[in-house]
């Protein structure tokens, strides 16, 4: 049952895609509602729209981009490297 | 209760030295879930009655084995049920001794946190790595040897650590040897050596490197238990001793981002996994760093939760290498066709290390999050949230991802290999994925057992919830967005273990080149030098001895052998003759005396 569910989702990958799109749209407006004015938040920054959206994307941005470059940069070796 | 006090490891020692014997098929499999179960239980009593118990005196100390406090409650009680999920996990295992070796483990670990005193800390600390050891060796691959020896000799220095701090701080006390907070706002040599022996076990870079190196080589069920205990014992016995020692916030926070980064990179799963227990240990050190009664909860519900999301994705992974050998993404791929219910599985694990909400990361993540906020520490709360974005890129995206689907390289031996594991194996993974979701979704089960009841927090509120789903669901676009960034290289990346691995060869060629060379020199010089001059003096005190000496020796002895010859001659025997010759040589005597 899980593998057909997996494949019927697969194979309507574009309108999964859209569902996906209208859900984080959805999420970042709601969350940029929630946060303004509320006490919660411990930062003013944190009140602006669509913060922790951008935050996110970034956040996710910045860890692939400088950990590629630290790892093409001599960190990443070939398998071998210890002779094992 | 104190005298009928029974510390739990008993169960697990007694039922670890009958486990060869059992290898009935009739009782192996019976006998192996009630050793858990019994001790599990055992712990329960004990917890029930929280004080002190089990003082052994022993030479001039008191000994204590059995303290029951709050903070002890909490960390037995999921180390026993670990202990119970992770020997189901194992049942099929028909090698007694890493049954063995994973129990008598798991009894150093809750020895050491009943413990009340530094003595009997460092005797279950070092059971712990002494038994662990074996299950990297019981992997039989060649390079587990080398693992393991490691692994070894990085915790036996981290255990000497340990003792001279234990040491140190007994002569500057005057004898105190009691395990408890110490004074981490006046810092001393010894707490820096007790901290110092803590944090290694806890994997602080930069003495982190024996994780990965470790977890990622030990074998599928020994994995599920090195993930859960080592680094949580630690945590409980920084959380006992060193809450609030500021250093460790900036280690955590560091320890946090470092995982990720080298969870980017990896190409091993179980390797990323071993990453991503440092990322998660991060918070807990952090948390114990802030040192509030907030932080301190986060620390222990985040040691909580991550014992069995951690161990329910080591379960995961573990099953994919159990039936197809391989862990490597560059191997694997497209397998939810083939392993559907260990995707689910790993999936929930990997929502639950995300702190997706009704998943237990959500409510012990966000309490040192917010722990650090409400402490004013702003730089770690959003540090810790970018590692947070950065967890579910690797855990529950990358790792799902390049197992389950992306593109397919699988060998034909792989993907015919490749299905969902024995039902003992499916049946942890979903007992660990149910509690996953329970303590995410079911507040008071872990919240009541947190040390600080005063210290309240309420994850479940709408800018929570909003802020979550943000971060989370953004990074998931980034992720498939840099999709061909992520694409794993068959690679490793090298760490702070060059040091030691290649200072270690480095040691060796010094050793060889120079040390040896330097020997051969010193021995040339000494031997012409030294001992050929003394050997032609001693030959020539030989000579002398032989011809100068002893021939005026045996000169003397030859002239007495020929006068005493001749005076035989003159001795006929007969007493008229002697006296003759006696009073003549006489006579010449006196007339020699008296004409002298």
């Amino acid at each position: 049952m899980i593998v057909s569910i997996i494949d019927y989702l697969r194979d309507r990958l574009k309108y999964v895609n859209r569902i996906c799109y209208v859900v984080m749209a959805g999420v970042a407006v709601w969350g940029s509602l929630v946060a303004y004015g509320n006490h919660h938040a411990h930062t003013q920054i944190e009140q602006l729209p669509f913060f922790w959206s951008i935050f996110g994307f970034l956040a996710c941005t910045i860890i692939i981009i400088f950990s590629k470059w630290f790892g093409h940069s001599g960190v990443m070796v070939k398998e071998d490297y210890y002779g094992e | 209760m104190s005298d009928l006090w029974m510390h739990p490891s008993v169960f697990l020692i007694i039922g670890a030295l009958l486990v060869p014997f059992m290898q009935n098929p009739v009782v192996r499999r019976p006998f192996l879930m009630a050793v858990p179960i019994l001790t599990f239980l055992q712990v329960m009593v004990v917890n029930s009655s929280p004080g002190t118990f089990g003082v052994v005196n022993w030479m001039d100390w008191y000994l204590t084995f059995g303290r029951v406090d709050q903070l002890s409650i909490i960390f037995s009680f999921i180390m026993s049920l670990m202990c119970c999920v992770g020997t189901l996990y194992g049942l099929h295992n028909k090698n007694p001794y890493e049954h063995m070796a994973a129990w008598i483990y798991v009894a150093g670990s809750l020895g050491a946190i009943y413990c009340g005193d530094y003595i009997v800390l460092f005797l279950f600390w070092e059971l712990m790595a002494f038994s662990s050891v074996f299950l990297i060796w019981f992997r039989k691959r060649e390079k587990s040897k080398a693992v393991g020896y490691r692994y070894l000799l990085v915790h036996t220095a981290g255990g000497l650590f340990l003792l001279a701090g234990f040491v140190l701080r007994y002569q500057a006390t005057g004898g105190d040897y009691s395990f408890g907070q110490l004074d981490v706002d006046h810092p001393t040599l010894y707490i820096y050596l007790i901290g110092i022996g803590l944090i290694l076990n806890a994997a602080v870079p930069p003495f982190h490197s024996w994780l990965p190196d470790a977890y990622a080589e030990a074998t599928v069920t020994g994995s599920v238990f090195m993930c859960a205990f080592t680094t949580k014992t630690a945590i409980y016995a920084m959380a006992r001793s060193l809450a609030g020692f500021d250093i460790l916030i900036p280690m955590g926070v560091c320890m946090a981002l470092y995982g990720v980064v080298y969870a980017v990179l990896e190409n091993d799963c179980r390797r990323l996994l071993a990453w991503h227990i440092i990322s998660q240990v991060g918070y807990m050190v952090t948390g114990v760093g802030i040192g509030t009664a907030l932080a301190i909860n986060g620390t222990c519900a985040h040691a909580f939760a991550h014992i069995l999301y951690k161990g329910l994705l080591f379960m995961g992974t573990g099953s994919v290498l159990y039936m197809t050998g391989k862990s490597k993404f560059t191997e694997l791929g497209g397998l939810y066709k083939k392993m559907p219910l260990t995707f689910i599985f790993t999936m929930i694990g990997g929502l639950s290390i995300s702190g997706w909400p009704l998943f237990s990361g959500f409510v012990s993540k966000s309490m040192i999050i917010a722990a650090a906020a409400n402490s004013h520490v702003m730089w770690a709360s959003f540090l810790l949230i970018l590692a947070s974005a950065g967890t579910f890129l690797h855990t529950g995206l990358k790792v799902p991802y390049f197992i389950w689907f992306g593109k397919n390289n699988c060998s034909d031996e792989t993907w015919e290999k490749a299905a969902d594991p024995p039902l003992n194996m499916l049946l942890a993974m979903g007992v660990a994925a149910f509690l996953c979701f329970t303590i995410g979704s079911y507040l008071p089960f872990l919240y009541d057992m947190l040390p600080y009841q005063s210290a309240e927090f309420h994850p479940y509120n709408a800018y929570h919830l909003a802020e979550t789903l943000q971060i989370l669901c953004f990074t998931a676009l980034g992720f498939f967005l840099l999709l061909s960034k992520l694409t794993p290289e068959a690679k490793i990346s090298i760490d702070l273990d060059w040091i030691y691995r290649m200072g270690g060869r480095l040691f060796l060629w010094f050793d060889r080149k120079v040390l040896q060379t330097i020997d051969n020199g010193v021995g040339m010089i000494w031997t012409y030098c030294g001992i050929y001059p003394l050997m032609t003096i001693s030959n020539f005190w030989s000579w002398f001895d032989w011809n100068g000496i002893d021939g005026v020796v045996d000169g003397v002895a030859r002239s007495v052998r020929g006068l005493g010859g001749q005076v035989r001659k003159i001795q006929s025997g007969q007493i008229q003759n002697n006296i003759y010759f006696a009073a003549t040589a006489m006579a010449i005597a006196i007339i020699a005396y008296v004409f002298a």
